[in-house]
C-alpha cells in the first residue's frame, strides 16, 4: 500500500484493517499522532487527509484515498502552523497530550471557516477530549488563530 | 506544623561536588547525628549526593527529579533554581535526572523530592505517606497543610543561590577580584571591567572551591521570574507533537506487548486458550503474567487484536461482584466497632439535635477512573545485571523497588527514565503497570518490550477514586446555621494503595474525613465522625484524594442547613468562618461573581468552600436550567496559596481543576456488576466536552504564610457548588454523584 504522509511517500505491507493510528505510529515512526481511546470518542489521533480532520483510529489504512498530514508534518518548532502559534501563545497545553489532536482539528475547522463562532468552535472541537480541562485556552487560541490567518 | 521543616531542613545539608568536566550544587544527606559528609570525603559523598545544578563546560542542566504530569512542575522547579542562579530561560537544560550511582541518591529522591506550588499535592502527600514514619505527619494538615512545599520552595532557590556564590567564588580566585565586587546575570559572572566569565567556563573552578554554603535568599521584592506570568518551557513541544511521552519510547529491536488481567481486580486467571492469538499476524509470543496473559507482537495494534483474542477463564473478584454489594457494606459501616475516629466534637451536638433536626439526609459519591489521556505504558529491557525503565512515574523511588522485587535484581540495578506524562491523577501513583512490564520483559531478556494498555485495560485496571456515604443532620434557629452531625463512611485509600506496594498502614486514615473535617468554620455544635469500611474494590488516589468526596459531603449538607434557616449561602458561610484567609477568599469569590445580584429567569447560583491541602478555595458556579437540561453557564474561583508562583499556570491549573471536577460531577463513576468495572472507555465516562465547558473566572489569593500546590485544591468545591446551583435554579436537591443520574445536562 501506498501512503503519502507529511510529503512523503511511503510503501506499507501491513493488514487493511489496520487502523491508520498504529500505521503511522508503529509503521512509520510518527509519534506526534496519540493513541487514546481507539473508539473516536477522544479525538488525540486526529489527522488531516486532504486537509481534513479525521480520527485516524477508525480509519483502516486501506480507506486512506488522500494525503496524510500528521501534526508533525502541520509544522515544526522552528516553523510552527499559525494555529500552533497561537497554542504556545495561550499556554494551552498542560500535559499536552491531547493537544495534537486539538490543533489538528482547529486547524481543519479555520480552513473550513475563517471566523468561526463561538457556537461553530465549541461544536467543531467537542469531539476532542482534554482530560486536563484547557478547553478555555483551546477556545481563546482558536480566536487568535483565526485572526492570524486572517491577516496572512 | 513546624515539624516536618525541622525534619527535612536537619536531613540536609547543601554543597558541590566535582563531576566530569565541571561541578555539581546540591545537597547531601547528612546521616543523624550531623555527620558533616563535606568532611568525610567525596568518595563517600558522591553516594549520598543529589543534585540540583550540573554545570559543565558545555552546558548548565537543571535536575528536576519531580515528574510532570501536566502541572508545569518541571518548569516551576526550574524556574525557582533560576530565579537565585541569575540564569534565563533559554540558557539551561532541564532533565527529570537518572538513578545514575556517581551522584544520585535514591533515598534523597524520595526523602527530599521537591514538590513544588504548582505541583499536585497528591504527589506529595503520596510520596510522603510512602516514607512509613512520616505517614503520621499527615495528621498535622489541620493546622496548615502540606510543609513539604515550602519547604523545598526555599531549598531550591537556596540550591540555586549556593550555586551562584560559589560560582562567584570561582570568578574571583580566578580573576583574582574580590567576590564583594561580582554581580550575576545572565549565566555569567561580571567583573567591575564589564568582563563576563560564563558560569560554563567557571565550572571546573567551582568544583575546586570550597562551595558557599552561607547564603541568604533573595526578597520577593527582587525576584525576576517568580509571581511572573512565565512562558511554559515544554509548551512548543506540546504544540508541535514533538514531545515524547512514556508511549512514544522506541528503542532498538523492541517489541509491543498488550495484555489483559482478570478484569475482576485481584481475581485469579483460572486457565486461558491463546491458539487463536498464536496464529495471527506479528505475534511472537504469548506469556503470563500475574492474573492474566500478554501477547508481545511486532505492532501495538496486532498485540491488542492477539490478546482479545485470547479464551480466558477468570476466577472470582476478591469485593462483592455487584455494586449494591459496595453500597451495603457501606451502609453497615455505620456503627461503632467500626468508627475509624472522631475527628471533631464541639459543643453538644446531641443537645442541639435534641430539639428537631432541620435536615437529614445520606450523600454518596462514586468510585471514578482517572483515565489520563495517555494510557498506561512501560517500556522495560531485562539484562543479567541491569534494567532499564521507559515510563512515566509520580514515585521513581519505590518503582525502582517494585520493579526489582519482579526481577530479581537489586534497587540499585534499576535505572529508570522517566518521562513528561500524559497526565495522572493519580493513575501513575501505581506500580501495576509497570511490574507488568517488567514481567514481560523478564521472560524476554535482552529485548526491550513496551507494554501498552488498551483504553478499555486501562478503565478495567484503574484502581479508581473510593466510594463513600455519609449521613449528616443539622439544626438551625433565628436564621442560622447551629449545629451539624457528619458521618462519613469510606474504605480506606491509604491501606488500599500501600497494600500493593508491600505496606501496612496504622492507625486512622485522614483521608476518609479529608474535605469535611478539616473545615475552618465555627459552628457552634459540631460533631464529625468518619467510619473505616473493609476493603472493597482495589482503589487509589484520585485528585484531591478523600476532599474530593468529603468536600461534597460536608459542603452539601451545610448548604441544605442554609436553606433551611432561611440565610444567604455566601453571607452565612462567611458568618461562620473562623479563619482570616478563608473569610477573605468568601469575600473574594462573591464581589468576583457579584453575589446577590439578580439572575434570570431559571438560572441559579451555588456558592462551595473547602479547604485542602491547605489552600482554601471557594467556588461560586452558575447554571441555567434549559428545555435541553441544565448548562453552567460561569464559575468563579477564589483560592490562596500564599504565593503564586506563575498566574498563567496557576490559571490554567485552577480552570483544568474545575473542568475535571464538573466533568466528574455531572457524568463519570465506576460500577462494578459481575465483578467487572461496566465502564470500558469515554464513552461510558465522559467528563466534560467543550461545548459544555463555561467561562471560568480565577483569582489567587496571597495571604496565607506558606506556599501552596494549586493541582488540587480546585476539585473538591465544584461539586458541591454545582449541586448547590442545581438546587437554587431548580429546587431539586441532589445528594448523589453523578448528577446525571437526576437531572439531565445540555
Ligand atoms: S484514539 Fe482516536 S478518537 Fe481516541
Ligand atoms: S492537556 Fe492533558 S489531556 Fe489535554
Amino acid at each position: 500500500m501506498q501512503l503519502i504522509v507529511d510529503g512523503k511517500s511511503h510503501e506499507v505491507d501491513v493488514e487493511e484493517d489496520m487502523p491508520l493510528l498504529w500505521v503511522l505510529r508503529d509503521e512509520l515512526g510518527v509519534k506526534g499522532v496519540k493513541y487514546g481511546c481507539g473508539v473516536a470518542a477522544c479525538g488525540a489521533c486526529t489527522v488531516h487527509i486532504d486537509g481534513v480532520a479525521v480520527r485516524s483510529c477508525q480509519t483502516p489504512v486501506a480507506d486512506v484515498d488522500g494525503p496524510v498530514t500528521t501534526i508533525n508534518g502541520l509544522g515544526s518548532p522552528e516553523a510552527m502552523h499559525a494555529v500552533q502559534e497561537a497554542w504556545v501563545e495561550h499556554q494551552v497545553a498542560q500535559c499536552g497530550y491531547c493537544q495534537s489532536g486539538q490543533i489538528m482539528q482547529a486547524a481543519s475547522l479555520l480552513s473550513e471557516i475563517k471566523m468561526p463562532s463561538d457556537a461553530e468552535i465549541d461544536e467543531a472541537m467537542s469531539g476532542n477530549l482534554c482530560r486536563c480541562g484547557t478547553y478555555p485556552r483551546i477556545r481563546a487560541a482558536v480566536k487568535t488563530a483565526a485572526a492570524k490567518m486572517q491577516e496572512a | 506544623m513546624g515539624k516536618v521543616g525541622k525534619i527535612a531542613r536537619r536531613t540536609f545539608l547543601f554543597g558541590a561536588m566535582a563531576v566530569a568536566g565541571g561541578v555539581a550544587f546540591g545537597v547531601y544527606k547528612v546521616r543523624t547525628p550531623y555527620e558533616n559528609p563535606l568532611k568525610d570525603g567525596l568518595a563517600d559523598g558522591a553516594s549520598t549526593f543529589n543534585p540540583w545544578v550540573v554545570i559543565d563546560g558545555e552546558k548548565i542542566t537543571l535536575i528536576t527529579p519531580h515528574g510532570d504530569k501536566g502541572q508545569g512542575v518541571a518548569h516551576a522547579q526550574a524556574a525557582l533554581i533560576a530565579e537565585e542562579l541569575d540564569i534565563e530561560f533559554g540558557q539551561f537544560e532541564i532533565d527529570f535526572g537518572k538513578p545514575d550511582k556517581a551522584y544520585w541518591n535514591r533515598a534523597l529522591a524520595g526523602d527530599g523530592a521537591p514538590f513544588m506550588a504548582t505541583d499536585e499535592s497528591f504527589t506529595a502527600e503520596a510520596t510522603r505517606s510512602f516514607m512509613g514514619g512520616m505517614i503520621k505527619l499527615l495528621g498535622m494538615q489541620i493546622t496548615g497543610g502540606s510543609t513539604a512545599m515550602p519547604d523545598s520552595y526555599e531549598k531550591l532557590r537556596e540550591a540555586g543561590a549556593v550555586a551562584r556564590e560559589t560560582l562567584k567564588l570561582a570568578a574571583s580566585s580566578v580573576s583574582g577580584v574580590p567576590v564583594s565586587q561580582l554581580k550575576t546575570a545572565n549565566g555569567a559572572v561580571q567583573l567591575p571591567d564589564g568582563t563576563e566569565l560564563a558560569y560554563t567556563a567557571l565550572a571546573e573552578e567551582a568544583a575546586k572551591v570550597e562551595p558557599v554554603t552561607e547564603i541568604s535568599l533573595r526578597k520577593p521584592s527582587e525576584w525576576r521570574l517568580i509571581g511572573k506570568p512565565m512562558q511554559r518551557l515544554d509548551m512548543v513541544a506540546k504544540s508541535t507533537g514533538t514531545l515524547g511521552y512514556g508511549i512514544d519510547v522506541d528503542i532498538d529491536g523492541m517489541v509491543h506487548a498488550a495484555v489483559m488481567c482478570n478484569p475482576r481486580q485481584g481475581g485469579a486467571l483460572n486457565g486461558y486458550d491463546a491458539s487463536a492469538a498464536e496464529g495471527m499476524r506479528g505475534v511472537q509470543k504469548v506469556v503470563e503474567v500475574s492474573g492474566g496473559v500478554a501477547v508481545v507482537a511486532d505492532n501495538t495494534w496486532r498485540a491488542i487484536q492477539a490478546v482479545q483474542a485470547i479464551d480466558f477463564d477468570w476466577g472470582e473478584a476478591p469485593y462483592p461482584a455487584e455494586q449494591d454489594g459496595h453500597w451495603a457494606a457501606i451502609e453497615a459501616s455505620f456503627n461503632d466497632d467500626q468508627l475509624d475516629k472522631e475527628w471533631r466534637n464541639e459543643g453538644d451536638v446531641t443537645e442541639a439535635l435534641a430539639g428537631g433536626k432541620a435536615v437529614e439526609a445520606a450523600y454518596r459519591v462514586p468510585y471514578v477512573a482517572h483515565a489520563p489521556l495517555e494510557p498506561l505504558n512501560a517500556t522495560v529491557l531485562v539484562e543479567d545485571d541491569k534494567v532499564t525503565v521507559w515510563t512515566g512515574h509520580q514515585i521513581p523511588r519505590m518503582l525502582q523497588d517494585q520493579v526489582a522485587k519482579v526481577t530479581g535484581h537489586k534497587s540499585e540495578q534499576i535505572e529508570l527514565v522517566n518521562h513528561f506524562m500524559g497526565g495522572s491523577f493519580g493513575h501513575r501513583l501505581e506500580f501495576k503497570y509497570v511490574e507488568l512490564a517488567a514481567e514481560i520483559a523478564n521472560q524476554m531478556r535482552g529485548t526491550p518490550v513496551k507494554l501498552t494498555f488498551s483504553r478499555e485495560e486501562d478503565f478495567a485496571h484503574d484502581f479508581p477514586r473510593h466510594i463513600g456515604m455519609a449521613r449528616g443532620s443539622g439544626a438551625v434557629k433565628d436564621g442560622k446555621v447551629t449545629a451539624m452531625e457528619l458521618q462519613v463512611a469510606m474504605p480506606s485509600v491509604v491501606v488500599s494503595q500501600m497494600g500493593r506496594a508491600g505496606l501496612s498502614v496504622p492507625g486512622p486514615d485522614m483521608q476518609i474525613a479529608a474535605g469535611a473535617w478539616n473545615n475552618p468554620y465555627g459552628l457552634e455544635n459540631f460533631r464529625m465522625r468518619a467510619y473505616r469500611v473493609p476493603e472493597l474494590a482495589p482503589v487509589s488516589s484520585w485528585r484531591s484524594v478523600g476532599a474530593s468526596a468529603g468536600g461534597f459531603f460536608f459542603d452539601s449538607l451545610l448548604d441544605e442547613l442554609i436553606h433551611e434557616a432561611g440565610a444567604d449561602p455566601l453571607q452565612e458561610r462567611i458568618r461562620l468562618m473562623q479563619h482570616d484567609v478563608s473569610r477573605t477568599v468568601l469575600e473574594a469569590v462573591g464581589e468576583m461573581s457579584n453575589w446577590g445580584s439578580p439572575l434570570g429567569p431559571n438560572k441559579g447560583r451555588g456558592v462551595a468552600f473547602v479547604e485542602s491541602f491547605g489552600v482554601p478555595t471557594a467556588e461560586v458556579i452558575e447554571v441555567t436550567n434549559t428545555e435541553d437540561g441544565i448548562t453552567i453557564d460561569k464559575v468563579w474561583v477564589a483560592a490562596d496559596v500564599g504565593t503564586v508562583i506563575d498566574p498563567v499556570n496557576f490559571e490554567n491549573l485552577v480552570q483544568g481543576g474545575v473542568i475535571f471536577a464538573l466533568g466528574h460531577a455531572m457524568n463519570s463513576e465506576i460500577t462494578y456488576s459481575d465483578g467487572m468495572a461496566e465502564q470500558a472507555n469515554y464513552w461510558d465516562a465522559e467528563g466534560m466536552r467543550m461545548s459544555q465547558c463555561p467561562e471560568i473566572m480565577v483569582r489567587g489569593l496571597e495571604n496565607g504564610d506558606k506556599v501552596r500546590g494549586i493541582g488540587e485544591p480546585p476539585v473538591p468545591p465544584a461539586a458541591p457548588a454545582l449541586a448547590n446551583a442545581i438546587f437554587a435554579a431548580t429546587g431539586q436537591r441532589i445528594r448523589e454523584l453523578p448528577l446525571y443520574h437526576h437531572i439531565d445536562f445540555a
